[in-house]
């Protein structure tokens, strides 16, 4: 007779599910890169048209540098997510996914941390490049900045895994995927865009802090919501 | 369907056989009815009807950017099985992959991906095998290597339900053979054999006796 699986080893098994959809997802993009290449080339020329429409003054640059960096991250993410369920969709792997025992949110935490990675990569060829381009010099709170970001990506992210597993059933999933996405992002694009140009700014009104706790707050409402939803969108 | 019994499902294409399946599967919910695995219920209790069945599906399944050693470990951590080398080498061994374990599935022909979807099924052993149309692209090797998983299910008292155009290449296997039409259901006469079949009584599935799968003691009724 077998013992009765108790609550723990059920999430640990589940947690080892999410490890596994997150090694899968992020092995599979190391072997081709590339969706990498093309997220990174994405980025680097919003970065430099919005840079040519802005104009050449540095002042102006300057201060429109922490939205045009959300704009760039936002744009170009949505790109990786696409590519995240066109995996599953090759050769009917979301069938043989959707049929392994456990719970559906391991899926979506394992393709969640897995997009999240692949953005924070993207972020690192584009934060320099966004300095570079819009004169912007190294912030002293710095770590504060580090925080933004991954709380923006975050809640970005988390958004945009579940609104890409809707999309991907679809068969106009790239025109479908930003219509969907975008205007839920509004609430992170404002509030990261006014952390960031605070924080480069010297944060002189001292009011990052308030748009951080919001930022904050969006990420743990969409990831709750987004963990789950994820069963009822993914099941179609 | 009792446990240890192999029942075939033919028809032609559109008769709902893969439908039936992917029921049986939980990948599909089903619009009406009801069903039970084992006294698991497809609907309310799906994660427990999973954790019992074993799906072929007429696509692999697999990872083309993942090797065949990769996409075994993975299916391998998501069953919950151990993710040791030796058990997923001698799955692949078994399926003739052995030395194509480091080769990229993309880079397989269908057939070679197929047995890797087989390899897959050797990670564990379910008490329901649902195939669909488990002989595509494969030679008589790989039809055999079928017929032997067939077997071996049946034998330690497993289910399996296998759909199929042409039974030609598991003939004897089945105990039964029930044919498709139209999603309807209709019972054999008499004998395994697909050749014997004769259409005596059609069943529609949303008839309350006939409700898609009920599965009691093990297996399909």
């Amino acid at each position: 007779m077998t013992a009765p699986v108790t609550l723990s080893a059920s999430l640990q098994a589940d947690w080892g599910r999410v490890l596994a959809v997150a090694w899968k997802d992020l092995t599979a993009e190391r072997r081709t890169k590339s969706n990498f290449n093309a997220v990174v080339a994405m980025a680097g020329m919003i970065l430099l048209f919005f840079g040519f429409a802005l104009g050449p003054d540095a002042e102006g640059l300057r201060n429109a540098a922490a939205g045009v960096l959300w704009l760039t991250i936002l744009f170009s993410g949505v790109l990786a997510f696409n590519r995240s369920y066109q995996l599953e969709l090759e050769a009917g792997a979301l069938e043989q996914l959707l049929l392994y025992p456990g719970e559906r949110w391991a899926i979506y935490l394992g393709k969640l941390l897995a997009n999240i990675a692949f953005v924070f990569l993207v972020e690192v060829i584009t934060l320099p490049l966004t300095a570079v381009l819009y004169h912007v010099a190294f912030p002293e709170r710095w770590l504060s900045v580090l925080g933004v970001l991954v709380l923006g990506t975050t809640g970005f992210v988390a958004l945009g895994t579940l609104y890409s597993a809707m999309a991907s059933r679809s068969r106009s999933r790239e025109v479908l995927l930003p219509l969907l996405l975008f205007p839920m992002l509004v609430p992170v694009l404002i509030a990261a865009s006014g952390a960031t140009a605070s924080l480069l700014g010297g944060d002189v009104m001292g009011d990052s802090r308030a748009w951080i706790r919001l930022l904050a707050a969006f990420d743990a409402i969409f990831i709750v919501a987004a963990t789950w939803a994820f069963q009822f969108v993914i099941e179609g | 369907m009792a446990a240890g019994e192999i029942l075939a499902i033919i028809g032609h294409n559109g008769s709902g056989k893969s439908t039936l399946l992917r029921v049986a599967a939980t990948a599909v919910r089903p619009t009406r009815g009801s069903g039970t695995v084992f006294g698991a219920d497809l609907v309310k209790d799906p994660q427990a009807v999973r954790s019992m069945l074993a799906l072929l599906s007429t696509e692999p399944g697999v990872y083309g950017d993942l090797t065949a050693l990769e996409n075994l470990r993975f299916a391998a951590r998501m069953l919950g099985v151990p993710t040791d080398h030796a058990p997923l080498q001698r799955a692949l061994d078994r399926v003739g992959l052995g030395r194509e374990g480091y080769e990229r599935a993309r880079n397989m022909s269908s057939g070679m991906q197929r047995r890797l979807s087989i390899a897959r099924l050797l990670l564990r052993e379910p008490r329901v095998l649902l195939m669909d149309e488990p002989y595509n692209s494969l030679d008589p090797d790989g039809a055999r290597l079928v017929n032997e998983l067939i077997r071996e299910t049946k034998d330690r008292g497993g289910s399996v339900l296998l759909v199929a155009h042409d039974l030609s290449r598991g003939e004897g296997l089945p105990d039964r053979v029930v044919e498709m039409q139209d999603g309807l259901l209709a019972e054999p006469t008499a004998g395994p054999d697909a050749d014997s079949v004769i259409v005596r009584d059609v069943i529609p599935l949303d008839q309350p006796k006939a409700h898609g799968l009920r599965l009691e003691r093990g297996g399909l009724r």
